[in-house]
This record gives structure tokens, sequence and C-alpha cells, in this order.
């Protein structure tokens, strides 16, 4: 299985509780925790399927997040990412294996510890939204501080600013039936918020809305990364949307994970034809960064033109390569690693238009 | 919970001064009062106590029962009716919800459960109402009329066809009656040899409309019936003579050749309502009367569509000298 | 009393039934092919009929059974508990009755009269449901005591209160188990089943040895029969609540209570408001039983016309029965319908509503007063009008029976020799074993295996009650019953489909024939019919074929209007329209109406034994007339149970091959209006 390697990211406040997953499955159907550790095991899920009647939803899935990070999983429908996520808090109870988040282990805690984490620690975001319709917006975003028993004099003061930061001001009163479908997610994300949650969950949350809306999405969801700084799982069918938030990402096919990696990694470096062929329509030149495409010096180069760090975004570099009449010098730090030329950039865009 | 207390207040304060001067000038509406309390005054004479009746559902039995109750009232006894068939009327002498069956056309299953000599001794028989019970075989009376011959069985044969019909799959149509009265009518059309099919009425109410029906439409039909019964004063059935009845013709049901025997309907009683005594079971003990005393009241309450109370009523007024010799 | 169809769905497209390579009539047909060939040469052997007064040790046993219960009672700590709870039940209601229905002695009149009993009736009616709802409460109220039936009128609403609050109490704990737990769910169901389609008379007499006579026994017969609506539809309603809902909040850390009382319960508030209704209409339908162990109603003053054959008056209280059934559906669904809005806080008429409501409180309250000061106000005053309509409906039903007489003569004639004898021929005559045998593959051919399943174990528990002979001759009947049904289905809601103002005509009398007792048309149609099984089916058309219709006309109106306007312009006439576009697309709502129609007319199995129509019917009624013959009752009731289960699970599976949805029928089943006369 693929060993994972925290990258250190930047970025704004960093906190939040950091996930660690070891070896976790899912086995939905008959006889499901006789399977693992058996050659059955090593089937194909179609193959186990037809020999057990058993469907294997995750599949000896490891990886760890860190504190504050953004880490998307991305898989065609089917692929088990929704099962995965769903493993994190035992909202579907794993096969086998274990989920550390922050210092508490997850897959061995009680009952009640777990409903503990769930309203302290980790929060989810639903694709279907999941509002309560008999309750109005205020009271949907304060439901979370409802079942810890906070008064409601005091959730719904909480519940109100989260309402404000989610830009929902003034829809207090009304009832989700009487919100568009972005505003209702916006309800969503406030009530995973309102309980001030360690870690945030998003199943597929932006997937029932229209693009324009997506996109104001997404950019919400940025903006508050930054704000607040949560650890994020995010969980998308939808590339760009992948590389658009995710530090790093995941990749999930038939319950086993594909590759992990940063978005230029992922789009530059596919680990098969699965994820070449997945990230194919991608605008490489918005994902790259000039590492991707930057050749060795060659001797006739003439090395005293500009200097650009080698994770500068190949779209980035694009006017100031172009412009230079000397090739670009691509830096790791103080070393040169590699230059770029207008050919190198050339290649990237042009390629974009007329994809293979 | 947005009110305005202010308006809503005002003419909620309005109005209940409007009600309570409406009410001054009522005066308390005296009548009510005043009935209030000759009730009062009234409940403390009378120590007859109660008297819970059973009405199972006929005709002639409300007759019998409203009857004895009205009697009973006029002695200062609170009687409570109570609407139910007979098996449950039974089952309530042993919790007290039922005094008295007033009209019994023979129980053998349920005085073997109910009286003393094999069941729990919760009843008790109280001895006849004067009225007799004629079982049998009936036709309208055109028939009879325009075919006498059909009155004996023996001639039953010549007609069957004419009785066939959608139901009897080829031979005559018998009309078997309500399923609470004993009828041994298939052994009867059996051992006979009478090429004849039971059917079912299912019910007294079947029964009654096919007969009035057969005569208002000169229909064929035969079937079984009974008297006291308030029909007769609309529809005078006539009886078909069966082979007649002799002790121990009816022991074997399978066996049944003969006609039905008459039967002498009885008084049935709590045995621990009988045991605390009073007016009223002298009154249930004594109570007898003859089958066209009871016809008088059925015709009044079938026929003339008056109210069983009203029905009972009546008939002790015009019959003060009978009612006199129950109190005797 | 408002059926819904099923939108018409995909797999319900007219090429559906060349799914399985062959149209589903084919097989069936070579079967009964078969079957006839058969019955020919075997016909009369084997057919396990009972002679006249024949019992087998099953039905025996069952009466012994009953005996030792009876015997017993005085010992018996159940029945010493059971009959505890018959006396608290008849000590609230007496309560309840002084306080709206009888003199409260000493007073001469109730602690409150009729002014003030339909004064607060109706604020109440205006508080929960309108204005236009208060006006039918009022109007019902007062009709009550225009045709002197005040009393009877007010105890049928008091019994109907009593049993639907102790409905509750039960019923919601139950739907929470249905609704959460699918162990429970299998538990409950067919316990459910049996206690829909067991006849009370069977459960009558128990039920009165161990609870008492009157009020007491009526209530918890009445809940028998009222308290399956409410678990079988909230159950539904907690069942579907939207997952999704129940992840996120599950998500949010909540308890399994906190799960219910906060998220499953609101959100199936709507669906528990239509199981409440049904429950409602289904303890009304019991209010004449109920009057056979001198359970206070409405229902007394119908049987007590029926013992005199006086069409006219049954018919009033009987039309009472039907407006109340009218006025509770109407007012508790505009309620819940109101409710809803009001949560919501639509319009700002909340303070204007709050006036409103305080002034007519007020005034309420004030007629109250009155009607404790005032004889007139407190006691109705005899207006005549009852007597005087019922002997013009008297009048009228003669007119009309002796007009139609000859008519209904040949029809029944028709319908007796072309199809009733024939068919109950071939099923009667034919050895048990030929018949079971073609019912299983008939079972097979419509259902699939799961039908099959269902079908021998019925049949297996049908030959063991000793019945075997009868509960054919009933089939006969329900079969036959069935097929009127749907052919007056399908003309008539063919025909409301395409005239609205027809429709509109037809649908109060619908309900009325729906609602209205079948004891009050008994005479009528017996005089019609004479005692025949023809009077049977006749009285379960009436019964059956208003739902029915509702459902055809329904699914008829589904039909998307372009489909229709894409017929047209390929130039269809009205009859090719009919049949090639709308019956073909409804087809989902008339294999519904089908089983519908089936269930409603096992309902009237009873009935018929009270018309000459014999069979089980005959055998439940025998075993409640006469006490020796309750086994035999017993039997035949948990037969009519058990030949009920297996046609509706024939149904259920054949119906799931149409693509109609197992919640459609559930619904549809519930809401047809769940009345029985037995």
């Amino acid at each position: 299985m693929t060993a994972t390697t925290t990258t250190e990211t930047t970025g704004p406040a960093r906190t939040g509780a950091g996930l660690e997953v070891r070896n976790l499955w899912k086995i939905f159907g008959p006889a499901a925790d006789r399977i693992i550790g058996t050659p059955d095991a090593e089937l194909s899920r179609a193959d186990l399927k037809a020999r057990t009647g058993s469907v294997v939803g995750v599949k000896d899935v490891s990886f760890d997040v860190a504190p504050g990070e953004v880490f998307v999983v991305m898989g065609l429908s089917g692929s088990g990412k929704s099962t995965l996520v769903r493993c994190l808090t035992r909202l579907i109870e794993p096969t086998a294996g274990t989920v550390r988040i922050g210092d508490q282990d997850v897959t061995g805690c009680s009952e009640s510890q777990l409903r503990e984490l769930r309203r302290t620690q980790v929060s989810m975001v639903f694709q279907h939204f999941g509002l309560l319709p008999h309750k109005q917006v205020i009271d949907n975003v304060a439901y979370g501080l409802e079942v810890r028993g906070m008064g409601k004099k005091e959730r719904r003061a909480k519940a109100g600013e989260i309402v404000d930061l989610v830009g929902l001001s003034g829809y207090e009163q009304n009832y989700p039936d009487q919100l568009s479908g972005g505003m209702q997610q916006r309800v969503g994300l406030a009530r995973a918020l309102a309980g001030d949650p360690q870690m945030l969950l998003f199943d597929e949350p932006f997937s029932a809305l229209d693009p324009l809306i997506r996109r104001d999405m997404q950019n919400e969801v940025i903006r508050l990364h930054h704000e607040v700084g949560k650890t994020m799982v995010f969980i998308t069918h939808d590339l760009a949307e992948a590389l658009k938030l995710g530090d790093r990402i995941m990749i999930l096919r038939d319950g086993e994970v594909v590759q992990v990696g940063t978005p230029d990694e992922v789009v530059g470096a596919p680990a098969d034809d699965y994820v070449a062929d997945f990230t194919s329509e991608v605008p490489r030149s918005h994902v790259l960064t000039l590492k991707w495409v930057m050749r060795d010096p060659r001797p006739d180069d003439d090395l005293d033109g500009t200097a650009m760090s080698q994770d500068t975004i190949v779209r980035k570099a694009a006017q100031a390569v172009l412009a230079s009449d000397k090739p670009v010098r691509v830096m790791d730090g103080d070393r040169l690693v590699g230059v770029v030329d207008d050919e190198e950039i050339l290649r990237v865009v042009v390629a974009e238009e007329s994809p293979a | 919970m947005r009110t305005t207390p202010n308006r809503a207040g005002r003419i909620a304060a309005l109005v209940a001064c409007t009600a309570l001067a409406l009410s001054a000038c009522g005066s308390g509406g005296g009548d009510i009062d005043a009935q209030t309390a000759e009730n009062e005054e009234n409940a403390a004479s009378g120590d007859c106590g109660e008297l819970n009746m059973a009405v199972n559902p006929w005709v002639g039995y409300e007759a019998d029962a409203y009857v004895v109750g009205t009697v009973a009232e006029s002695l200062g006894c609170k009687v409570n009716y109570k609407d139910l068939k007979e098996d449950v009327s039974w089952q309530g002498f042993g919790t007290g919800e039922v005094d008295v069956v007033i009209e019994d056309w023979g129980h053998p299953d349920l005085e073997k459960k109910f009286f003393a000599e094999e069941g729990d001794g919760s009843g008790m028989d109280l001895g006849p109402t004067g009225n007799t019970g004629i079982i049998g075989w009936y036709v309208p009376p055109w028939l009879a009329e325009e075919h006498p011959d059909i009155l004996d069985y023996e001639n039953l044969n010549e007609y069957a066809s004419e009785f066939a019909t959608s139901e009897s799959g080829g031979k005559g149509q018998f009309l078997g009656a309500d399923p609470s009265y004993v009828q041994f009518d298939e052994a009867i059309v059996s051992n006979l040899d009478l090429d004849f099919k039971v059917v079912f009425s299912g019910s007294e109410a079947a029964s009654i409309e096919a007969f009035r029906k057969a005569e208002e439409n000169k229909e064929w039909l035969i079937g079984y019936f009974y008297e006291p019964q308030w029909l007769f004063a609309e529809v005078p059935l006539e009886k078909v003579a069966l082979p007649p009845y002799e002790d121990g013709c009816q022991d074997d049901p399978a066996e049944v050749a003969c006609d039905y025997p008459e039967t002498e309907l009885k008084k049935i009683a709590s045995t621990s309502w009988v045991d605390e005594g009073g007016p009223a079971v002298d009154l249930v003990k004594n109570f007898q009367w003859t089958n066209d005393d009871q016809n008088q009241v059925a015709e009044y309450i079938a026929g003339e569509g008056m109210d069983p109370k009203a029905a009972a009523e009546k008939w002790i007024e015009e019959n003060q000298d009978k009612v006199d010799a129950w109190m005797g | 009393m408002t059926t819904r169809a099923p939108a018409p769905s995909k797999e319900a497209q007219p090429d559906a039934p060349e799914r399985d390579g062959l149209p589903r009539w084919v097989p069936v047909l070579a079967i009964l092919v078969g079957w006839i060939a058969l019955w020919a040469l075997l016909r009369g052997q084997d057919t396990l009929a009972l002679a006249g007064r024949e019992r087998t040790d099953v039905m025996r046993w069952l009466g012994d059974f009953r005996d030792g219960v009876i015997a017993s009672r005085s010992t018996n700590p159940v029945v010493a508990f059971t009959n505890g709870v018959g006396e608290v039940i008849r000590s609230v209601f007496g309560w309840l009755q002084e306080l709206v229905s009888v003199p409260a002695f000493p007073r001469p009149v109730p602690q409150v009269g009729w002014l003030g009993v339909t004064a607060l009736a109706a604020w109440v009616g205006l508080a929960v449901a309108g204005v236009r709802m208060a006006l039918l409460v009022a109007a019902t109220f007062v009709s009550f005591g225009v045709l002197g039936f005040w009393e009877e009128g007010i105890d049928l609403l008091l019994v109907t209160g009593l049993s639907v609050g102790v409905v509750v109490l039960l019923g919601l704990p139950l739907a929470v188990a249905m609704g959460t737990s699918p162990r429970a769910r299998a538990v409950i169901t067919p316990v459910l089943d049996a206690m829909q389609t067991m006849p009370t008379f069977v459960y009558l007499l128990p039920i009165v040895l161990f609870f008492g006579i009157g009020v007491s026994g009526a209530v918890v017969c009445t809940l028998i029969y009222a308290l399956p609506p409410l678990i079988r539809i909230g159950g539904h309603g907690i069942r579907s609540v939207s997952p999704t809902a129940i992840e996120a909040t599950d998500s949010t850390g909540q308890t399994r209570w906190q799960r219910l009382v906060k998220v499953q319960l609101p959100m199936a508030r709507k669906t528990l408001v239509v199981g409440l209704n049904q429950s409602t209409m289904a303890a009304l339908s019991m209010a004449i039983i109920a009057s056979y162990v001198d359970g206070p109603g409405l229902g007394e003053p119908v049987l007590s016309a029926l013992i005199r054959n006086d069409v006219g008056s049954s018919l009033v209280p009987g039309l009472l029965i039907v407006l109340t059934a009218i006025m509770l559906d109407r007012t508790t669904t505009a309620a819940s319908q109101r409710a809803e809005s009001a949560a919501r806080g639509v319009g700002l008429r909340g303070r204007q509503r709050q006036v409103v409501l305080a002034v007519t409180g007020v005034v309420a309250l004030v007629c109250v007063y009155l009607s404790r000061t005032y004889f007139s106000l407190a006691q109705f005053p005899d207006t005549g009008w009852g007597p005087r309509l019922s002997e013009a409906l008297g009048s009228l039903t003669d007119a009309v029976v002796g007009f139609l007489s000859a008519p209904a003569e040949v029809f029944k004639n028709a319908v007796s020799y072309g199809l009733l004898n024939p068919l109950q021929n071939l099923l009667a005559d034919s050895p048990w074993w030929l018949a079971a045998g073609a019912i299983t593959l008939i079972a097979l051919a419509l259902g699939g295996v799961r039908a099959v399943v269902s079908t021998v174990l019925c049949l297996a528990g049908i030959l063991f009650f000793g019945l075997w002979n009868d509960t054919m001759l009933t089939l006969t009947m329900v079969l036959v019953a069935t097929l009127l049904v749907m052919a007056i289905a399908v003309v008539v809601g063919v025909w409301m489909a395409r005239r609205p103002r027809v429709d509109l005509l037809l649908r109060p009398l619908l309900d009325a024939g729906q609602t209205i007792p079948a004891f009050c048309y008994l005479i009528p149609v017996l005089a019609l019919f004479d005692p025949t099984r023809f009077t049977a089916i006749f009285a379960a058309v009436v019964y059956a074929a208003p739902p029915a219709i509702k459902l055809v006309a329904d699914g008829v109106k589904a039909v998307p209007e372009t489909t229709l306007e894409a017929s047209r312009s390929t130039g269809t006439n009205a009859w090719q329209e009919i049949t090639q576009v709308q019956l073909p697309i409804a087809r989902g709502s008339l294999v519904l109406a089908a089983n519908q129609g089936l269930l409603y007319v096992l309902a009237m199995i009873v009935i018929g034994g009270l018309v000459g129509a014999g069979a089980l019917g005959y055998d439940v009624v025998l075993g409640f007339a006469r006490s020796e013959e309750w086994g035999l009752g017993a039997a035949a009731g948990i037969t009519i149970v058990l030949l009920g289960i297996m046609l509706d699970r024939i149904a259920q599976a054949a119906a799931a091959r149409q693509g109609v949805s197992k919640r459609q029928s559930l619904l549809a089943r519930a809401r047809g209006g769940t009345r029985r006369a037995a």
C-alpha cells in the first residue's frame, strides 16, 4: 500500500487535530469480518463479490493528515470515498483497522466517547445537506450545540455568530426549504462549524450545486480555512475541486489507494494510467510548478536571467518567462535546479489547447 | 407568541361583561335548578335499587323488556337497558352487569355453563313468561291459499322445482334462519327425503325481508320461522306440518326427522340479584302474559314505529289489570 | 377517504409485460385450462365439505379453550387486571358522558348542554382547522340534535375519542419500534395483518369477558381494529425519514433518544397525522359492532331499526355516522395542514388570529354558561325532523326498490348463473389438492417465488382449520366481487378522470358509500336480491368500489398531459385514447385498485354471512350467535385471516412486478378508508 509522507505545507494559522488512519477496511455483506487476512482479501472487488457475496468498500487504507491540512480524497463514484469518510467517525462501522483523531483512538472508543468526539472534535458536511426541515436556519445551525445540552439562548447566540461567518445573516428565521441549494449548504457548513470542532469532514458537499455556486462555495471554504484553520478532509469526485482546495490529494479506486500527493505531484507524475487518464484534461499550467517543466541547464544557456522558485505555478511564471529573452533560472532555495525557456512553457500551454 | 394582550383582553372583558349581564337577566334559568332539586328529593325516597335488563335483539324481546322495565320504574327502580346478544347477556350474570334476561328461547349450552347444576351458578331460571314459542316451517299466506296441500310436508317434493333459486343448485330452496336459533332443517330435509337444499338467510332481518317480499310478489318461499314474532301481524305465515314432535326425536341432531317442539319461553336472572331480593325481583318472578299481549306491543314497536318505551307505556295503560296482577 | 393514486411509474409503461418474454396471462390461462380438464374428471371427489353439523377436532379444541378461559375467570389474575382496566374505561367514560351527553344526576341535563358543547367544539375546530371546518363541526353537532340523536352522536364521538386516545398511547411507541427496528417490524407486521382481517365477531365475546360489557368492551374491540393504521403508517413515516438528515445529525453526536424526538418524530409528523386520521376512521367504523355489546353511540339506533326491518330509521343514524366520519376526516386533515403552515408563522395574521380566538373563546364560554342555565339550550328541543326524515327515506327506498326490482333480478341471475355458479363449481367441486395446486401455480405465475411461499403456508393453514370447502365458496364470491369492483372502477374511474364535473359530483357519494355502515342498506339490498350470494357480493361492491374508483380516477388523471397531446396529434379518437394511452399508463393504479378492492371485499365476508351468502361469513356469524359453535366461528375467522393474507401477498407480489411500490400500496390501503363491517 502506498506509504505516505506528511509534507510540510505553508499557509494560514494551522490548528486542529491530526488524523492517522492505519489499515482501514470496510467490507459489506455476509461474513465480512472473516475475509480479512485470508487469500480472498487479495481478490479484486468483482471476484470477491462473486466468491463470497461481500463487497469491499474500503480496502486496507492508510494515511495521515497533519493538523490544519486540507486533505482531499478523490475518486469516481463507487470508489469507496464516501464510505471511507464515514468510517472516520464510525457513522459506518469499519471492519478492521484503526483511526486516530488527535490523541484519541476512534476505533477503540465506547459509544459515549464516540458521541463526545462527534460533539466536540469532528463535524461533517454532507452532499445532500441533511438539514432538518422542521427547524429554522438558526436552530439547524445550533443543532450540534442543542444535543450537547446547551441552553437555547446561549446556543442561538453562538449560532448567530456562525451564521454571520458563512454569510447567511438575515436568513436566521427561514426554513431550509425556503433557501436555495447553495444557501442550504452554507447552513450545513455553519452547523458543522458551530461546535468549534478540531476537524471538518466534507462529503462531496458541492456536487449537488450548480457550477457558479459551487465556485463560490469553494472560495468560501478557502476563506474559512484561512480564517479558522481547521483540519479538513474533503471528499470529491471533481479533480478541479481537489486541485483547487487540497494541500494533498489521495486518489481511490475500488476502495484502494492509488496515489497520495500534492496537486502538482498528481498531475505531474501520475502513479498509473488510471490517474493519468483522470488528470489528462486538467489545465496543467494551472497546476504544475516550474519543477515539473524545467530542464537541466545547457552549457550554452545564459544563466544570469531572472530567478524563480521551483514551486512557482507555470501559469504565473509564463508571462515573465516569455517576456525574458534569457532562460529563467529555477531555484530550490539558493540552489539552481534547472531552467525554463519559452519552449518549456509553450509545451505545457499548447498541450492544453489540443489535448491528446 | 405574538399577542396583543391589550386589545384581546379588552374584547374578552367586554364579552364577559355582556355574558354576566345576560345571565343576570335570565336570573339563573329556574327550570333546570328546580328539576335538580326535585330529582334530589325523589332520589331520597325510592329504595328499589337498580335493574340491569339485557335487551336481546328482537322485537318481541324488546316488548317484554320495556314493559317489565317500565313497571319497575314506576316502583322506583333505576332500570338500565343493555343491548346485548344472548351469549353476552348470560356472561354478564357473573359480573353483575346483567340482572335479567326476560325472554329465553332455550339455550341448553348456556344453562350448562351458568346454571348451578353443571356450571358456575351465576344464573337461574325464574319461570315461564307465559309465551309459547312455536318453531317450524312456514310459507307465505298466498301460497297456502293457492296450494293448500303444500301445508303437508309429504306434498313438498311435488313443488320442489318451484322453490329453486340461483342458490339451491337445481333443488328447491329451503330458507334457513338466523344462526341464533337451533335448526335441524338440513337433517330433516335429508331424513324425509325432500328434494330441497337449505340456504341460510344468516339473519332475522334477511328472513323477514324474504317472507315479506315473497308475499308481496307472490314468490315461492319456504323457510324456518317462529312465533311470537311481529311479522305475523303484517304477514300471517302458514305453518307446514312435519311429522309431529315426540320426546327424544331431536336428541341426535343427525337423525332428526320430526317437527320442532313448542318452546316455553323463560325468564333467566342473575342468582346474586335474586338473592338480594326487592320489588323488582318479585315483579320479574310474577311477570306473565300471552302471545297476543306480546304481539300487541311488538306491533306498536315494529308496525307503528313507536319507541319501545312509549309502546310499553301505552300497553300498560290499556292493560292495567294485568299489570296489577304482577305486583300482587 | 382520500385515496391517492401512484404517479405512473416508468416500469408501468405499456411495453412492460414483455419483460418476461410472455405476457403473464398466458401461463395463467394455461393453468386454468389444465385445471378445468382435471376438474371434469375428478369433480366432487375430496372436496372436504363438512356435513351440516360436523365439527373438526381443531374447532372443538378452540371451543374448549374458550370455555377454559371462562371457567377460570374468577381466579385468573389477567382477568382481574383486565376487569380493572375495563372499570377505569367505564368510569372515565361515565364522567365524560355526564359532562356532555347524559343527565348528570341530580341535574335533569348534562353538565354542559348542547349549545355549550357545540360552541366549544366549533371553537376547537376554528382554532385548529379554520372557519370552514368550524362551520362543518357546528353543522354536524346541530344535526345530531335536530334529528334527535344528540346523546348517541356525542357518545359516538366520546367512544371514538377515547379509543383514539388509547391508540396514540399504545400505537406511537409501537410505530417507533416498527420504524426503527427491522426485527420489531418483522414481528409486528403479521400481527397487524391478523388484527385487521380477523372478523370482530370472533373476538367480540372473549373481549367482553375480559373487559366487561358496554363501553369498556367496545373501546377494546375498537382498539384492536384501529391500532394497525397508526402503527403501520407511522412506522412507515419514521422509516422513510431522510437518511441524510439522520446521518447528518448523528454526526453531531446525538443520542438515540435525541435522534428520535428531535429528528425522526418531527420529520415523520405528516405521515403520523395521516396514520392518526386513518385510525380515527377505523375507530368510527366499529360503531355498529360495538353496539352488539351495549357500546354506546349511533350504532345502537341502526341496529334497533334493523331488527324492525325499518330502513328509514336505520338510514338516519347511518347518515349521521357518515357525516361524523366526513367531519373528523376533513377537520383532522385541515388541522394537520394548518399546523404545518402555522409552525412556519405564515402570514402576519398571528395577532388577528389570537384576537379572534380570544373573542370567540369567550363567546363559546358564554354559550357554555347559557347551556347550563336554560333548559332548551341544554337539552335539544324535539324537532320531530328525525322521524319525518326516516319516513321520507323509507318511502324513497321503497320507491327505488320497486323501480329496480325487475332489472335487479335479471342482473342477479345473469351474474349468478353466468359467473358465480361455474366458478364455484370449479373451486369448490375440485378435489382439494387440485384446487390448492392450481392456486399455487397461479400465485407463481402472477407473483413469483415469494408469493408461492406465502400461498403454500396459508393454504396449509386453511386446510388445518378444516373449512376448506367453505373457503373455496368464499373465495369464489371474493373473486367475482373483485371482478365487478374492477369493472365498475375502470368505467367510472375513467369517466371521472375525463370529466372533472363528474368527479366533483361523485366524490361525496363515494365517501358516503365507503363510510355508511352496511347494516343500513342490508334491508333494501335484501329486498332487491333476496338472501343470496349475490346480495353479499353487492354489499361488498358498494363498500369496495369507492376506493378502487378513486384509485383508478387519480391514476388516469396522473397521465401527463403532454402524452395525451402527443397521442391526439396522431389523430386518436376517445376510445383509442382511453385504451391505448390512459389505461396502459395508469396500469400501476389499476393493479393497486385491484389489490385494494380485493382486501375491501374480504372485509365484507361476514356481512355476506348475514344476508344469505353462507360459507365462512355464516360460520363466523354462527360462532358469534351460539356459544357452542364458537370454535367453528374462531376457525372460520382464522381462515379468513389466512385467506386475506394469501390474497394480499399474491397481489402485492404481482403489483411489485408491475412497478407499484410497497409504499404506494401501503398508503393507499391505509387511506382508502379503513372501515369494516364486522
